[in-house]
């Protein structure tokens, strides 16, 4: 731990961890990020020569895939907090495999939309959604990365829940749920709006 | 130096002894790890006043090469007629000399020149020199902080800045040249990579680079917003904190809600370059060839682009409010007058700022419908705007005022703010702006508005505390050469321009030849080409001053030279990592106590007396 981390505990007197309170703002920023995606879409939209087509199946079973990863992260850290090691680690590859396949799944959706007669150029109707899921997919990737890293925690350090390691898991938890809620707002926006 | 008043009657390191918190500070041997070599102390450095010291010399390296291009465009635009062949050592093949020797600078270059001047001056000086400076100088240390939140993420956000302009400095050699299409970027010229010289390579590196920046600006933003949220001292509640916190504290967040707008535009004129779609282009031809573009729309480029631009522009100037602030206070030796509207003004400014970025499309085939609402919410963004010009002349009205180098700039700054604002007011209207958009007129209100204004403010705040910085005193003859060379010679350069700009000659032309109606132009524009090159020289004294006084200059004796009330003059002249050798100060009182109860003026550190009330409750 470096002077900087000491200091910053010592000094800080307030409830929610200021790394905590730094990861949520941005997430704050990503979102908006994507809020003006779907906000050009719109406009893009009501201008016309816009091709209407159904978003595949495949990107609601990915969807089903993402939240039960969130749902199976939590429940490690829940196990992780209790003191169960079997539990706090068999959850967390599951969580690193769901998150895999939502990724594989989303690269199928896209396989889905050329067959349906709706590749990238066709029409800026899709290019939004190739846009728009590719970023997020971008931004599950660093998720990835994030659970990799817990994972060598979790395998490779004497398990130990310590405050400092506690942190860490809150962290990648807080950034996991944001990018599966994230997700969610996106596909409901494509399908509604779409 | 005869201005500077000493009646300081407190000690200070008693009051923080006493009344201050011990967070152990002590008790982990801070700092040795990372300030054991000259690499980890000054390059790699998680302190954040080194940190603040790297944003603002690259800054200044920053707004010397684009001031520079500025100069060479003015050459071209008030000596059409001169040889430039004197420049082909420094700007080679841009320069053609024809069979007699005479040489003209490339027209491609012109615009290359252009853009460049304004994103570099724009992001890079006055974005991450001015808050990048000062959010990490001031942060910590006016709020009673060790350091920011993450020290860590600091420093990186100081090195995708630095990362930032290498990519942009290399786009400089590029032999097809740096991006060509203005500081905006609007497609087609930056969506199509063969639609000019600058938009194939130059706007690829311009895009990288931008988006390095905008790490830069999201790494340090979070940090800010942490520290100020997180990190208060004991007492400093936020009805405490200096202007100048509250200013970046708000620019942050302004910062992170609009920043990322960028980057969804940029992604989307990448996608149009490089994979072919249509987001932004339709129907165009090239050479007499269709494009396969088709049914894309150029316009929402633009909302996307100033969704951000505009809050960029109270990005820029809301860190030089706050620094104005807070230096006009100190100097008239009074407490700022209406400090909760002064606060309040600042919120008023940054929600308005995200719902008026359509007054740059009124000329682009908005709604004029839509148009109206626009011009509504800009004209509104006046009111918060005089309530801040108001209190700072009233905090002048009746002041001991000194008139020293960083107080000249204070005050200049509320010059050239409200000069440059009530052009403003001119530009909202949607129907003058019709004669008026993409004119000199619009050259001339950002640039005092904006630009002249918030370099004022960045030199208020580095005259002010350059003694924090760097242990000494810039010399004060140079700096009040400097000041009055740069407020006459802007005026020269800027005021001209708004009578040219009512004439109707449009903004961004290589040359005018072609046009009868303003020849008689040339002699102003000469003119304002040589108050351009006086007014940059003076800056050039301005870096001789800042490196010479480094070294050289008049050594700080005291704490707090200027008898400033707020937290940073109680940390030990010379601060280290950590900031306060002992105890972290608490606060007492709001920042502000100046000529309080016949007193010269009284730290924040000071209890109130028996029955005595805080300031800035009224
Ligand atoms: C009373 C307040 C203000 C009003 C009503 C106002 C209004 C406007 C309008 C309508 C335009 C567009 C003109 C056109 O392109 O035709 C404009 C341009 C601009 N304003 Fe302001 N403005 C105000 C204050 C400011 C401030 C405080 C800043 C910066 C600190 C600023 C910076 C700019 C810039 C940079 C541009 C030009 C951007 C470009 O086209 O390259 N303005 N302003
Ligand atoms: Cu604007």
């Amino acid at each position: 731990m470096n002077a900087g981390a000491v200091t910053e505990i010592r000094n800080s007197r307030s409830k929610i961890h200021p790394k905590q309170f730094a990861l949520l703002i941005a997430c704050a920023s990503i979102m908006m990020m994507f809020a003006a995606w779907t906000s050009a879409y719109i406009v893009r939209q009501a201008a016309g020569n816009w091709l209407e087509f159904r978003m595949p199946d495949l990107f609601f079973v990915s969807t089903a895939v993402i939240l039960l990863s969130s749902l199976s992260l939590h429940s490690s850290y829940i196990s992780f907090k209790r003191g169960n090691e079997q539990m706090y680690k068999l959850l967390l590859v599951t969580t690193f495999i769901l998150g895999i396949a939502f990724l594989v799944l989303q690269y199928m959706g896209w396989q889905a939309m050329i067959e349906i007669g709706v590749p990238l150029k066709t029409n800026p109707s899709g290019d939004f959604v190739y846009m728009i899921s590719g970023a997020h997919a971008l931004h599950i990737l660093g998720g990835i990365a994030v659970l990799i890293v817990a994972m060598l925690h979790a395998f490779i350090l004497k398990f130990n829940p310590t405050p400092a390691r506690k942190l860490r898991f809150e962290l990648t938890l807080t950034y996991w749920h944001f990018v599966d809620l994230l997700w969610v707002y996106l596909l409901l926006f494509l399908t509604l709006q779409g | 130096m005869n201005d500077v008043v000493t009646t300081t009657t407190y000690d200070e390191d008693v009051l923080i002894q006493e009344l201050g918190y011990d967070d152990h500070f002590h008790d982990h041997h801070h700092g040795d790890k990372y300030q054991s070599n000259f690499i980890m102390h000054y390059i790699f450095s998680m302190d954040h006043k080194i940190i603040a010291r790297q944003f603002l010399i690259t800054g200044m390296f920053w707004a010397v090469i684009g001031g520079l291009m500025s100069l060479v465009f003015r050459l071209q635009l008030g000596f059409p007629e001169e040889s430039m062949a004197w420049l082909k050592p420094v700007l080679g093949k841009w320069i053609v000399l024809n069979d007699a020797g005479i040489g003209t600078l490339a027209p491609e270059f012109y615009y290359a020149l252009v853009t460049m001047h304004g994103t570099i001056i724009v992001f890079f000086v006055l974005t991450a020199g001015l808050s990048g400076t000062f959010s990490n100088l001031l942060i910590p240390l006016q709020i009673g902080a060790r350091d920011m939140a993450s020290p860590f993420l600091n420093m990186l956000s100081y090195w995708f800045f630095f990362l930032a302009g290498v990519v942009m400095f290399a786009s400089l050699f590029l032999s097809t040249g740096p991006f060509s299409g203005g500081w905006t970027a609007y497609p087609p010229l930056s969506a199509l990579p063969q639609a000019s010289t600058g938009s194939g390579a130059g706007m690829t590196l311009w895009v990288t680079s931008l988006v390095f920046f905008v790490v830069s600006v999201l790494l340090g933003g979070v940090n800010y917003i942490t520290t100020v949220l997180n990190m208060r001292t004991k007492g400093m509640t936020m009805w405490r904190m200096p202007l100048t916190i509250w200013a970046f504290f708000i620019t942050a967040i302004i910062g992170l809600l609009s920043f990322p707008v960028l980057v969804s535009g940029l992604l989307m004129v990448m996608m149009d370059r490089g994979l072919g779609t249509s987001f932004f282009l339709s129907e165009i031809f090239i050479g007499g060839q269709a494009l396969e573009h088709v049914g894309g729309s150029p316009i929402l480029y633009q909302h996307l682009f100033w969704f951000l631009g505009h809050p960029e522009v109270y990005i820029i100037i809301l860190p030089a409010m706050g620094i104005v602030s807070e230096v006009l206070s100190v100097h008239a030796r009074k407490p700022i007058f209406g400090y909760k509207a002064m606060v309040y003004s600042i919120l008023a400014i940054a929600f308005l700022s995200f719902i008026v970025w359509a007054h740059h499309m009124f000329m682009s085939g908005v709604n004029p419908f839509i148009s109206n609402f626009f011009v509504i919410f800009t004209l509104i963004i006046a009111v918060p705007s005089a309530v801040k010009v108001f209190n700072w002349i009233t905090t002048l009205y009746g002041g001991n005022i000194r008139f020293n180098s960083a107080n000249l700039f204070a005050i200049g700054f509320v010059s050239m703010f409200i000069s440059g604002g009530l052009t403003g007011i001119f530009l909202g209207n949607s129907a003058i702006d019709i004669q008026l958009h993409d004119t000199y007129f619009v050259v001339a209100h950002f640039h005092i508005v904006m630009g002249i204004a918030a370099f004022f403010g960045m030199y208020a705040g580095v005259y002010h505390w350059f003694p924090k910085m760097f242990g000494r005193f810039m010399n004060e003859t140079l700096g009040k050469i400097h000041f009055w060379v740069t407020m006459i010679g802007a005026y020269a350069i800027f005021w001209p321009m708004h009578y040219i700009g009512m004439a109707g000659v449009p903004r961004r032309y290589y040359s005018f030849d072609s046009f009868q109606a303003f020849s008689h132009f040339s002699e102003l524009n000469q003119f304002i080409t040589i108050a351009a090159i006086i007014v940059f020289a003076a800056q050039v004294l301005m870096v001789i001053n800042f490196f010479y006084s480094i070294w050289r200059g008049k050594v700080v004796t005291e704490k707090n030279p200027w008898g400033a009330s707020t937290l940073e003059w109680t940390t030990p002249i010379n601060a280290g990592h950590g900031n306060w050798e002992g105890n972290i100060p608490a606060v007492q009182r709001w920042p502000y106590d100046y000529g309080k109860d016949g007193k010269e003026f009284i730290p924040q550190i000071v209890p109130l007396a028996e029955g005595e009330k805080d300031g800035g409750d009224h």
